[in-house]
């Protein structure tokens, strides 16, 4: 079999240089496959990353997560969200000015027959003790394809400095 | 030695992710009912790992994804895996298996629409030296239900992978309706 072009491309990207509460991609092209949403997200305060899709804040949004924390007494846990009018992209906080990062795949967005999944991989670096990572599968109740997705905190804004990348990755046709 | 940016990105996120960074391979879509099986068959040698990424649902009661290479069905495969309910945590594994394995996807009878994400990496999948290891990350939620899992598996053997088979649950299931399954190949 032969490959085709490369993919893997750069749909949009922001560096904030305001202080900002929601950072939204929209008129999301649906040529690809999968999207990717690589983040570097900063906040005054503790604060969970969360994503909408197309506007939607009604009840829609569920997730299950494992997480891994490595302060105090270092421990691993799971959970879940259900029915809520957003979708978790972290369970640790993005936090005050230190690194971390999120990569979150938005698997087949554009078709209108399945509910979207997304998987998440999270990870705060804060310093000891109060660091996680944290991996989480997302549902989006809707067979709408995904033209629109907003990124926000769960109080608060995006500290400047902030940094989202949407990439889209086409399958071969 | 000092190591600069691999790519051009200005910032560190940007590191490998540039365009062109993978390439599409194959892809396939069940626009039937569904499928018992997807097979990528002919792969070339010339990418450093391969990544298959999925979007899949179980036609049956079953719910473990896995997958074979090279068509190699013998007890060749190791498992470890870590993962989570939604209520609890737990670690897994085997030896001597007959497939690897991706994770675990939503199923018959789950809530309808209702599909489950993938990322598998066959890493180095053309070396002629080294045993073959993959890593997965799998998942699907279900609005009060799901799991969510890692898991890392070794298929013991030295040959180039040149064909992958993608099973539910080793062909006791099958793959439903809209399942997507597509296989890109990694640069080096």
């Amino acid at each position: 079999m032969a490959a085709k072009t490369g993919t893997y491309t750069l749909i949009s990207s922001s560096t904030l240089t305001t202080t900002t509460a929601t950072v939204t991609f929209s008129s999301i092209p649906s040529t690809y496959t999968d999207l990717v949403l690589v983040a570097n997200p900063l906040s005054t305060n503790n604060r969970d990353v969360i994503l909408r899709f197309n506007s939607d804040t009604g009840t829609n949004y569920s997730i299950t997560f494992l997480s891994g924390y490595g302060g105090g007494t270092p421990a691993f846990s799971s959970g879940r969200t259900t029915s809520q009018g957003f979708m978790y992209a972290d369970y640790y906080a993005a936090s005050n000015t230190t690194q971390n990062i999120r990569q979150i795949n938005i698997m087949d967005y554009a078709n209108t027959t399945t509910y979207k999944t997304a998987l998440i991989r999270s990870s705060n670096a804060n310093a000891y003790p109060s660091g996680g990572v944290e991996t989480l599968v997302g549902l989006w109740r809707s067979t709408a394809a995904i033209n629109t997705v907003a990124v926000s905190l769960s109080a608060d804004s995006f500290l400047s400095g902030s940094v989202f990348k949407l990439y889209g990755i086409e399958a071969a046709k | 030695m000092s190591i600069s940016s691999a790519k051009s990105g200005g910032t560190g996120i940007s590191l490998a992710l540039d365009n062109n960074y993978m390439e599409p391979i194959a892809s396939v879509l069940v626009s039937a009912s569904s499928v018992g099986l997807i097979e990528f068959l002919d792969i070339p040698q010339t990418y450093k790992h391969l990544q298959i990424r999925s979007n899949v649902r179980s036609s049956t009661a079953n719910a473990n994804f896995t997958f074979q290479l090279n068509g190699d069905g013998g007890s060749n495969y190791s498992n470890h895996n870590l993962y989570g309910t939604g209520s609890a945590t737990a670690a897994g594994g085997g030896t001597s298996e007959t497939a690897g394995y991706c994770g675990w996807i939503a199923q018959s009878g789950s809530t309808a629409n209702a599909f489950g994400g993938g990322v598998l990496d066959i890493l180095d999948y053309a070396n002629t030296n080294k045993y073959k290891t993959t890593r997965s990350l799998c998942g699907s939620d279900l609005n009060g239900s799901g799991l969510i899992i890692m898991n890392s598996a070794c298929w013991m053997s030295t040959a180039p992978v040149t064909s992958v088979t993608l099973k539910v649950s080793l062909g006791s299931g099958g793959f439903a309706q809209y399942s997507r399954i597509s296989l890109y190949g990694i640069k080096g």
